[in-house]
């Protein structure tokens, strides 16, 4: 039995000229789960959110949603504010921003049945903490008062389930609900839903831009691209026999290959003992408290040519080391040498005319670009510094290189960042680096806010990059799919400190750690691309 | 909590410190003297009056005694008003003007944090550009304008309100000093409300509670507390702009509160009394940055002290 059906569902934006969806037929039954899949700008979100009547008042939306044989579209507010939260229950990507900072969570929780079940506040809070009991949120009972920040990336998406779930709906639409989290999390919020979904009959709508998800946790899945349904069908014959050229490709986006191994005999670029990183501990009344040791004690040799693949959770300490190594993070202590000078003791002057050698890219592609300079000019910037005799033309056709170097057409340097792709900025930030001849990049994260099938790209364009100059990476991921695809050895940290580290194939595929094992788990790695 | 109260006050003391120091020699440098006439004083008299206020006295011992006082809670004897010390002067003055900041700055948030909501929610609309223009012209257009252009209006022509004095502080005397003090509050009040709801409105977590489907009620109480900590965090400052505002407001409206003692105490080279001004607003705008912060803290637990 049909529980929720679109019909010719359009969305629209006339000022700024964008189709967001463009005619979405799709159904779905009683109990089921159904999954969305498409890349960033495929209009997946904009299913939910055009479902829910939450769309920004510049869209304009045509077609039909019917939900329990009643038309959604259309509907004065207080109608439809009847049917959300109550039947429908909606959770959110965001876990950090996606609550009320101001209210604590049992309140919020409480919120749904305070307004569509007109529960006294009492009974809402017994049932909020049931419900916190239901998502699997330990010691209830006192996180009932807790506020957002309180609690962990985990604990807050499982509180925003909780939140969904309040009125018992029949409709769950979750919006990228693991995407923020940490693996080991992610692989337990999607337990929980599949475990809620049976237990209580639910129907699930769950969009997402990983394909690996979908396999755990839906029976049919619709693929999206560009704001049109392009395949539908039962998830496992979409994996095996993919029709749709777009479906393909997401099938086959996981980073491939492996990396070459290096000479025994290549020059070390890169070594440290005893990296620390010291945070002041929170304040104990009038005194510092004791110290937070973000990093502890780790010690690394690289050699040119060598990856370092460095995995860890958030909170692991891993960007941590990264700026550590880089001499950024002022909090830090112990010995790091490069090449053939030991960096402990330079204070900054003495630093700058080697930073050059050891070069940064940072995650997101957005923030570390200037908005304001065009691209041309970030990637020339360093040499501006490094090698002020240039004259600004011969500058300029240093960045142009480097844009043939990363492939993008070097015409583009005109424009600015705002003009390009996540996975084109991302390019730029490389551009950036190589621009200096770097000997080492510390990579942090760089291709985590970008699409499985962009991230494919990159990481072939880090390997080629790497063989064409001899680099030395520091590869920081809590990604192993990609850091199987770039690193001879890993590194995982936890809390700071190594739990194992050994060649890349030993640790991902006989982990000897338990955490490792977690971690290795969680990841569900394709084994067929381990020889490519 | 407490922790925080009581480091925040002992941070406050050495502001507090340069802040008087700065205006005691600074006041000091202005030519002339609490004495001087149109006509001089005889010599001898003019001695005379030096050495019984202690002018005759090398500066920094001067200075020495002021602290020393002022460690005490003496504010010194007035220059300027004979036989009245600056504490009595404030202890007459100040009902008045507690009276008038304090309306003005309740009608600032009552009616500010109104039209800013109106705005936030009729984005574009003509009701909130009309708000954007009024709160333009209450910020640019300075309190001696406005004052006599009321009076003029409600008291001469229309005659429905006297055009000054005090008489007891009557609810008919306070209505145009109030609402003259209070207009460019109401004018910030309201764009730092619109901007606080704009922003809460693009957050995601507005998003996840309209999809809740809550009544108009609840998602009110939800905007308003996230809006509310711009506003709060301005009542300092605009503690400090009635302070200034009371000034002009007090002269022209003839009211007999202290803000004129500050533009006589500086007529008169007053020195007491300036700089008795000068530590009262100090510690007005301390304390009121303070209660700001504390009710900031109250309404956002990521402001709360962990300690």
């Amino acid at each position: 039995m049909t529980l929720l059906s679109l019909r010719g569902l359009a969305v629209r934006y006339p000022e700024a000229g964008v189709t967001a969806l463009a005619g979405l037929d799709l159904d779905l039954a009683r109990g089921e789960t159904l999954a969305l899949v498409g890349e960033s700008g495929s209009g997946k979100s904009q299913v939910a959110l055009a479902t829910l009547g939450l769309l920004p008042p510049q869209a304009r939306v045509s077609g039909s949603v019917r939900f329990d044989g009643a038309e959604l579209t259309g509907l004065p507010r207080p109608t439809l504010d009847r049917i959300r939260g109550a039947r429908i229950g909606l959770v959110f990507q965001e876990p950090m921003t996606a609550l009320d900072p101001l209210f604590p969570v049992g309140r919020q929780i409480a919120l749904p049945l305070r307004a569509h079940r007109s529960a006294s506040r009492r009974q809402a809070l017994d049932r909020a903490r049931e419900l916190m009991g239901l998502v699997g949120i330990r010691d209830a009972a006192s996180r009932l008062s807790a506020y957002p920040h309180e609690l962990s990336g985990g604990e807050r998406q499982r509180v925003m389930i909780a939140m969904a779930l309040a009125c018992e709906p029949d409709l769950l639409i979750a919006d990228e609900p693991t995407t923020a989290l940490d693996v080991t999390v992610q692989a337990q919020i999607l337990a929980l839903l599949a475990d809620l979904k049976r237990r209580l009959g639910l129907a699930l709508l769950f969009i997402t831009h990983d394909l690996r998800l979908v396999r755990r946790i839906a029976e049919r899945t619709a693929v999206l691209h560009a704001g049109r349904l392009v395949e539908v069908g039962p998830t496992e014959r979409l994996f095996r026999d993919p029709r749709a050229p777009e479906t393909r490709d997401l099938v086959a986006a996981e980073p491939a290959g492996r990396k070459g191994p290096v000479p025994g005999t290549a020059p070390v670029v890169l070594a440290a003992r005893g990296v620390t990183v010291a945070y002041p501990g929170p304040r104990r009344g009038w005194r510092p408290g004791p110290p937070r040791l973000a990093v502890d004690g780790i010690d690394l040799t690289l050699r040119a040519g060598q990856t370092l693949g460095v995995v860890g959770e958030s909170g692991s300490g891993k960007s941590s080391l990264g700026r550590a190594l880089l001499r950024l993070e002022p909090a830090a202590h112990g010995l790091v040498r490069f090449e053939d000078r030991d960096l402990t003791r330079l204070d900054r002057a003495a630093l700058r005319p080697l930073r050059r050698g050891f070069q940064p890219v940072f995650q997101d592609p957005m923030g570390s670009l200037s908005p304001r300079l065009t691209a041309g000019e970030i990637v020339a910037e360093g040499l501006r510094v490094h090698e002020p005799h240039l004259t600004a033309a011969s500058r300029d056709a240093r960045a142009a290189e480097a844009f043939r170097e990363v492939r993008l057409d070097p015409a583009w340097r005109h424009r600015f960042p705002h003009a390009f792709s996540g996975g084109q900025r991302q390019r730029i930030a490389i551009a950036r680096a190589l621009a200096l001849r770097p000997r080492l990049v510390v990579l942090d994260e760089p291709t985590s806010a970008l699409d499985r099938t962009v991230q494919r790209d990159i990481v072939a364009l880090l390997r080629e990059l790497q063989a064409a100059h001899g680099l030395a990476y520091v590869f920081i991921s809590h990604d192993l799919a990609v850091v199987r695809a770039l690193a001879d050895t890993v590194l995982v940290l936890r809390h700071g400190r190594e739990v194992e580290r050994g060649p890349t194939d030993r640790v991902l595929e006989s982990p000897r750690e338990a955490y490792t094992r977690a971690l290795v788990a969680a990841a569900d790695l394709d084994p067929g691309l381990a020889q490519a | 909590m407490t922790a925080t109260i009581l480091r925040r006050l002992a941070q406050s003391v050495p502001t507090l410190f340069i802040v008087v120091t700065l205006s005691f020699f600074l006041v000091r440098l202005a030519p002339g003297g609490p004495f001087d006439l149109e006509r001089p004083l005889p010599a001898a008299a003019m001695e005379n009056l030096r050495r019984v206020y202690g002018l005759d006295q090398p500066l920094l011992v001067q200075y020495g005694r002021y602290l020393a006082a002022l460690a005490r809670g003496d504010l010194g004897p007035s220059f300027s008003v004979r036989d009245l010390s600056v504490a009595e002067l404030f202890a007459r003055g100040l009902p008045v003007s507690m009276t008038l900041g304090g309306l003005a700055l309740l009608l600032a948030l009552g009616l500010g944090t109104a039209l800013g909501a109106l705005s936030a929610l009729r984005r574009g609309s003509w009701l909130d550009h009309a708000v954007t223009t009024l709160g333009t012209f209450a910020l640019t257009v300075p309190g001696f304008v406005v004052a006599p252009l009321l009076q003029i209006a409600f008291g001469l022509t229309l005659r429905w309100l006297p055009v000054g004095g005090w008489d007891g502080g009557s609810p008919r005397h306070l209505v145009l000093p109030v609402v003259t003090l209070a207009l460019p509050q109401v004018a910030v009040i309201a764009r730092l409300a619109r901007a606080g709801l704009a922003e809460v409105f693009e957050r995601p977590h507005w998003r996840t509670l309209r999809g809740l489907g809550l009544p108009p009620r609840i998602l009110a109480l939800h905007a308003l507390r996230g809006a509310a900590l711009p506003v709060v965090s301005y009542l300092g400052p605009a503690a400090a702009g009635l302070l200034t505002g009371s000034v002009v407001v007090e002269t022209v409206f003839g009211l007999p509160g202290v803000g004129r003692y500050f533009v006589d105490g500086a007529i008169n080279r007053d020195y007491t009394l300036v700089l008795g001004t000068v530590v009262l607003i100090a510690v007005f705008v301390l304390v009121l940055n303070l209660v700001a912060d504390l009710a900031c803290a109250l309404i956002d637990p990521r402001l709360r002290d962990p300690g």
